[in-house]
């Protein structure tokens, strides 16, 4: 993904349906997806084919579509339908939908577009149709260059589904995580970064070192993680772009638990002096410390709220394990956890209106969200272990990570990747092409 | 003549629950386990002749049972002698807990060790302190027993 790759959208046509007829319901559980029909996009002759990776692409138009498709099967939200039931041609129903024989194949939505390939040019649009009404409801069009049609595929997803769902969508975004080979007692850690929905998997470290809880910048130009280079376990900085790595501060002790604040100025992580691990905040330009909480007890896992004014952490202070809230200079700190069980690993939701965590009772995992005063706690998944959510950017979704059981040999052991609506439906595994763990996902690539 | 019949009768059963009792403990893989700290010798080696490596912890607790401290005076006489030695300390977690409070854990757990082993005279030049939180288990199993093995702070010599 290069970041200078600009997206130009021209707004040609926009209808906005009054009737509202085809919609989305995301709040509660959704056991009726929506049949959507994506038609394939027509590829205007003349176009060239894709050089990407050792591939040759003839068809991009089909694989948006294949790409589109994707993305809605595995938000729980969508059906799309069989293509080999389409009755009208990609170009054809792009001009003129013969709604009939949409209506047929029960579609109640459906997608049609047009792209052509140029050198160093892609152009694409497409529209989205209401079916059941049978009016248009939006109509896109983009202008990139050819190695980003994955882009294009994912930001149609979302345009789709902001209009159908009136949330924005989550589908242009990245995950970063840790790539995962070898023995349970000697793992080989590698930072790996892929599309949301595991394409163009890159690894951002080589293995030398053990790498662990990497996370975005705001705008996902950075990564912040911890590293035992030199077995020296600190809060380190990557640049996606360069490669470049560079130590945080100059800390005589581990750092470790990183994030940055929401407006990307700080990380905020732990440091651990003499047992005892405080959470500090590193102004990144001014080089400027401070120390935010002070207790003899393990503070750790902070995550700030979207507007900055609050920080949500884990302490034992009151023994084991719990939540509390702070705001952001460390003063007025509430326990928000008084549950059965011990609390860790605390986000706020980039919605500001919840708290996802980690719940550790009798011996099981939970995966759990709760307001941010503690109250509604709801328990989404139950595992042997999982741990560390990250939010989705319109906060509906949550990835996190499991692990097996394993013997003494450390046979039966994986840790893998998973996401969960918020719903509590729609438990779906991530495939990566190595285990994973400590995933993090990024902010809306096109804001 | 009664007294040391009844006598022979209490030493048969001595002997006998002091043969059953021995052995079960010489079975390869019995570990043991006080509450949930782990009392067994699988894993340990040896720093010197008769100086533990390591000491054990119980479940999200960084106290040293008594025989931790036992453990641990030795290494620090070991110390003592060997006035050229210095070593690093690690501390670890098992894996039933999340990720980076675990690495918080470990940091306490060796910071425990370096602080008992400094009351007994070791300057504090001389122990470096690594937490590795979960991510070095010496047993891969999911099982009490093998998590037990985990929860450790292991004095390495250093190079």
């Amino acid at each position: 993904m290069k970041k200078f790759i600009t997206i130009i959208f021209f707004l040609f046509f926009y209808q906005n349906s009054v009737f509202a007829v085809v919609e989305i319901d995301i709040t509660r559980g959704n056991l009726d997806p929506l049949p959507i029909a994506v038609s394939p996009l027509h590829v205007e002759s003349g176009s060239k084919d894709i050089k990407q990776g050792g591939k040759i692409i003839k068809n991009v138009g089909e694989e948006i579509s294949k790409v589109i498709e994707i993305n809605f099967k595995r938000s729980g939200l969508f059906n799309p339908l069989k293509k080999d039931s389409f009755v009208q041609s990609s170009d054809i129903a792009h001009v003129k939908p013969r709604f009939e024989d949409w209506k047929l194949i029960k579609a109640q939505a459906l997608v049609t577009g047009k792209v052509k390939v140029s050198e160093g040019k892609l152009r694409a649009e497409f529209r989205l149709w209401d079916v059941v009404a049978a009016k248009e409801m939006i109509a896109l069009a983009f202008s990139t260059t050819p190695e980003n049609w994955r882009r294009v595929a994912h930001i149609i997803s979302d345009k789709i589904y902001q209009r159908l769902t009136g949330e924005e969508g989550y589908f242009d975004t990245r995950i970063i995580y840790v790539s995962e080979t070898g023995p349970k007692t000697q793992r080989i850690k590698k930072l790996a970064i892929m599309d949301q929905d595991g394409a163009n998997v890159k690894y951002l470290t080589l293995g030398n070192e053990l790498v662990l809880t990497p996370r975005f910048s705001p705008t996902n130009q950075l990564v912040t993680y911890l590293s035992y280079f030199r077995n020296l376990p600190r809060v380190y900085l990557l640049d996606i772009e360069t490669g470049i790595q560079e130590v945080v501060g100059d800390f005589p002790g581990m750092t470790f638990a990183p994030r940055f604040s929401p407006d990307g100025k700080k990380i905020i992580m732990s440091f651990a002096k003499d047992g005892n691990s405080d959470i500090y905040t590193m102004d990144l330009e001014k080089r400027v410390v401070e120390k935010i909480t002070e207790h003899s007890s393990i503070d750790t896992s902070p995550s700030y709220s979207p507007n900055g004014k609050y920080i949500v952490f884990n302490s034992d202070r009151s023994g084991l394990q719990q939540i509390y809230v702070m705001r952001s200079d460390g003063s007025n700190v509430k326990r928000v956890t008084f549950g059965k069980g011990l609390y860790g690993t605390p986000v706020w939701s980039p919605r500001g209106d919840l708290i996802a965590f980690t719940k550790v009772h009798k011996g099981k995992f939970y995966i759990g969200v709760m307001r941010t005063d503690g109250s509604g706690e709801r328990l989404l998944t139950e595992n042997f272990y999982q741990e560390a959510p990250s939010w989705s950017p319109n906060g509906r979704v949550l990835i996190f990570y499991r692990e097996t059981k394993s013997d003494s040999e450390g046979k039966g052991f994986s840790a893998t990747l998973w996401s969960i609506d918020l719903t509590g439906y729609n438990e779906r595994l991530i495939k990566t092409e190595t285990d994973g763990s400590d995933p993090s996902w990024s902010s809306l690539l096109s804001k | 003549m009664n007294l040391s019949a009844s006598l022979k009768k209490v030493l048969l059963v001595v002997f006998a629950s002091l043969l059953l009792s021995a052995c079960a403990t010489t079975t390869k893989k019995s570990g043991q386990m006080q509450g949930d700290v782990y009392t067994g010798s699988d894993t340990i080696e040896y720093l010197a002749s008769g100086v533990q490596d390591r000491v054990f912890f119980a479940t999200n607790k960084s106290v040293l049972t008594t025989a931790a401290r036992d453990v641990l005076r030795k290494q620090a006489a070991w110390m003592r002698k060997k006035k050229d030695i210095s070593v690093t300390i690690e501390g670890h977690a098992d894996e039933r807990g999340t990720r980076e409070y675990n690495l918080a854990l470990g940091e306490r757990r060796a910071n425990a060790v370096k602080d008992y082993l400094m009351t007994y005279g070791i300057s504090g030049g001389r122990l470096s302190v690594i937490s590795y939180g979960k991510e070095r288990p010496v047993d891969s199993g999911s099982n009490p027993l093998a998590w037990s093995k985990n929860r450790r702070s292991v004095t390495v010599k250093a190079k």
